[in-house]
């Protein structure tokens, strides 16, 4: 199979991933996406690594390995973010993205006082 | 103990009291009478033992090196001689007694243990003058009086009078200190020391090399603190202070320290003829100015303030004329007597309830309110007016002696012009000095009108002391025979003709002065004058601190009253206007110095607020207005920054993209 196609496909997946980030409101979706981009780079580590290792210029399979690594990390990385907006939903009420800006300028809180202490709490 | 140790002790006990006094001043007041009378009695006991000791023979002479400080050493050092033993007897004395009289005076006063406390300081900062050996210890003394001065002046910091007169005393002071201290290093430089004893010896063998530079340096500093023209200023407005304070800092010590200091180093100023004549000059202007001051003023303690710059005057006159023994026998005895006048004047400000003469020339029977005083305060003023036999004559006697001396050209150590400039104006003054006591006692002790107010006794603290003072004052000019062997000087017993001329002119001036009066003060019933104090039954502090509060809002001025009884007003005619203000000195102070300055710090404030604060401003308004705009970017979404970054490692991406193809 010509490498052309699994990184085509890696770029498809990334681009997919990319819009999701910058685009989707909802913070689920948006973590969904994050794992779209890192798969597509899997992708990209894993058809690289065969490429390089059929021309014997590396025979180590140091791609498969990183690949391992990228995949616990990005359970890892799933597991807090969804604990994080599960906190924030049971908060706030909602995990929409766009009303999410707390760190605006000038942004004053208009969460109720007893709201705000639970959230410090 | 030896002598030394005694003499250390002495300036060393009133400090430790005063230290104590200050700390435990809150937490224990019951221990502050006792811890300011005791050491400054303990004071005072040992400087008669040492002055016993030390008898008028030879000085004792004592130096210790704490550590080398390069150049010319300064080592702490004592030098008592007999000028020192006596001066610091007096210095002991007047404190004692002012401690005394100060329990009685400021009996109810919240601040007394401060005030207890700077009295010792006081008094041990002028005891180490005295006894100190080396000028830069005698420098630290003179400093600390300065200050304690400053303090004291300021002790009713709640009226304004109180506040500017204290920064006035401290600033005048300080204009003579600073040259003062450049002169003390020119003559350490001179004499590679700072030893008393090693100077004089530099001087007698002719090792001074600029003496011209040096006495006039030194000679602003004692102006300052001896209140001699023109730098007498401050010391009327101190009046503002407390009466104790004024007895003995502004009448018996810290103003006799100049002249002790000349005494002490008088061959500096003998090496150079000019700084003599300028010293006899300045001796004159201020004698005569301060007696017609003195004549005009209304309030009691500025009359007896004026008097003290004009005997202040007799002092520098003899020391003008190479005779420093006459001048430290008037430092003794003026001491004596002027701080009975002043403790004295205290009592009757008291009992009358104001410090106006003009109020209390329409009290009948003030006398009688205040039996002590009016008997003590008249022998004061016998003194002061130089009566025969009171101390004030023979001490004056000796001043004037020793200027006839040397006018008629009987000595090679100081120039005649200075004997004839200090003969004539000190005759001319005994004339005024005659007058104004005169006129004080009638104003004071002879008034008619309305009975005076009874305020009950005075503290029997206060009365006692005014005894004490008065014992001295009456009999210590009988000491003219054996102070000669104290101060190695010249015979000090009154010579015949001024003896003559000085008496005939003082009886002169008191006629003269009680004809005007017989005849203004038939007036003084027809123009109802006078302030008097709100709390006439407080204690005296508190009514003094009214009064002079007072006498501003009743007269108009505070030196000044429009009053036609008053006989100085008859005998000055047009001068009266004048003489009241001092002869316009503050004035022309303020355009010189006070104007000048105000309109520098005014530019200056100008300078600060207009030109400096708005380049502050503007290095602060730019960053600013760019983070206002830099901020409007934190929309505070997130999918925004990451567009942001995104859009940003594109272009990054694609820049070195195009570099690496070399495109």
């Amino acid at each position: 199979m010509h490498l052309v196609y699994p990184a085509v496909l890696a770029v498809l997946l990334f681009s997919t991933g990319l819009y999701g980030v910058l685009a989707r409101r909802n913070a689920i979706l948006v973590l969904m996406s994050v794992e779209l981009m890192l798969n597509a780079v899997n992708l990209n580590l894993v058809a690289f690594d065969v490429w390089l290792n059929r021309a014997a210029r590396e025979t180590l399979h140091s791609g498969q390995a990183l690949t391992l690594f990228t995949i616990a990390i990005a359970a890892a990385e799933i597991g807090i973010g969804l604990a994080i907006v599960l906190a924030v939903h049971r908060n706030r009420g909602t995990s929409d993205i766009d009303r999410l800006r707390d760190t605006a300028e000038g942004h004053e809180s208009d969460a109720p006082e007893a709201e705000k202490a639970e959230a410090t709490a | 103990m030896t002598t030394t140790t005694l003499a250390v002790l002495v300036p060393l006990l009133p400090f430790l009291g005063a230290a104590a006094g200050l700390l435990l001043g809150r937490t224990a007041p019951g221990f502050v009478r006792p811890l300011a009378v005791l050491p400054t009695f303990a004071a005072f006991v040992l400087a008669v033992l040492v002055a016993a000791r030390q008898g008028g023979g030879r000085a004792v002479d004592s130096a210790t090196e704490f550590t080398p400080t390069g150049s010319v050493p300064i080592e702490l050092a004592l030098h008592i001689d007999g000028f020192a033993a006596l001066v610091a007897v007096l210095v002991g004395l007047v404190a004692l007694c002012v401690q005394i009289y100060s329990t009685g005076y400021l009996r109810d006063d919240p601040r007394y243990p401060s005030y207890a406390a700077l009295v010792s300081l006081f008094t041990s900062a002028m005891l180490l003058v005295v006894y100190s050996g080396d000028l830069i210890v005698l420098l630290v003394g003179w400093e600390v009086m300065g200050i304690c001065s400053y303090f004291l002046v300021g002790h009713y910091w709640e009226t304004p009078e109180a506040r500017a007169a204290s920064i006035k005393a401290f600033l005048v002071t300080k204009l003579g200190d600073v040259p003062f201290l450049i002169g003390l290093f020119a003559l350490g430089t001179d004499a590679s020391s700072f030893r008393i004893t090693k100077i004089l010896g530099t001087v007698a063998g002719g090792g001074l090399h600029h003496p011209t530079l040096i006495a006039l340096l030194l000679l602003a500093g004692v102006a300052g603190k001896s209140a001699q023209f023109p730098l007498h200023t401050w010391l009327p407005d101190a009046m503002a202070g407390p009466t104790p304070v004024s007895a003995l800092i502004h009448a018996a010590t810290m103003v006799a320290a100049g002249i002790y200091f000349i005494a002490r180093l008088l061959p500096v100023f003998q090496a150079s003829s000019a700084a003599m004549v300028v010293l006899a000059v300045m001796a004159a202007v201020t004698m005569a100015g301060s007696g017609f001051a003195a004549l005009a003023q209304d309030d009691i303690k500025r009359v007896l303030a004026y008097s003290t710059i004009g005997q202040l005057g007799y002092m520098t006159g003899a020391l003008a004329v190479g005779e420093r023994g006459a001048a430290v026998f008037h430092l003794l005895s003026h001491g004596a007597f002027k701080a009975l006048l002043f403790l004295a004047a205290g009592v009757i400000i008291h009992a009358a309830g104001t410090n106006s003469l003009a109020a209390m020339s329409r009290m009948k029977d003030l006398r009688a309110r205040v039996p002590d005083a009016y008997w003590t305060m008249t022998v004061a003023l016998l003194a002061l007016a130089a009566i025969p036999p009171f101390a004030g004559f023979f001490s004056k006697e000796s001043v004037l002696g020793a200027a006839e001396h040397v006018a008629t050209g009987h000595t090679e150590h100081a120039p005649g012009a200075a004997g004839w400039i200090v003969l004539l104006v000190g005759l001319f003054t005994a004339l005024l000095t005659a007058s104004y006591a005169t006129r004080l006692w009638l104003l004071a002790f002879r008034g008619h009108g309305a009975e005076a107010p009874d305020h009950g006794k005075q503290p029997r603290a206060m009365n006692a002391v005014l005894w004490v003072l008065a014992v001295p004052s009456l009999a210590f000019g009988l000491a003219y025979g054996v102070l000669p062997d104290w101060f190695d000087s010249r015979d000090l017993t009154p010579t015949l003709i001024t003896s003559v001329l000085g008496t005939g002119l003082a009886l002169v001036g008191g006629l003269v002065t009680y004809g005007a009066w017989r005849h203004t003060t038939a007036l003084a019933g027809r123009i109802p004058l006078g302030a008097v104090a709100a709390h006439p039954e407080a204690d005296a502090g508190l009514v003094e601190a009214e009064a002079i509060a007072s006498h501003e809002p009743a007269y108009g001025e505070v030196a000044y009253a429009h009053d036609p009884a008053d006989p100085g007003r008859l005998l000055l005619g047009p001068l009266h206007r004048h003489a009241a203000v001092g002869f316009h000195l503050d004035a022309v102070y303020d355009a010189l110095f006070v104007r000048p300055v105000r309109a520098g710090a005014s530019l200056v404030r100008f300078l600060d607020r207009e030109v400096v604060e708005t380049y502050v401003r503007g290095a602060g308004a730019l960053p600013r207005l760019l983070g206002a705009a830099v901020r409007r970017a934190q929309t505070g979404n997130v999918q925004t920054y990451v567009s942001a970054l995104l859009a940003g490692t594109v272009v990054l991406a694609v820049a070195a993209l195009l570099v690496a193809t070399g495109a």
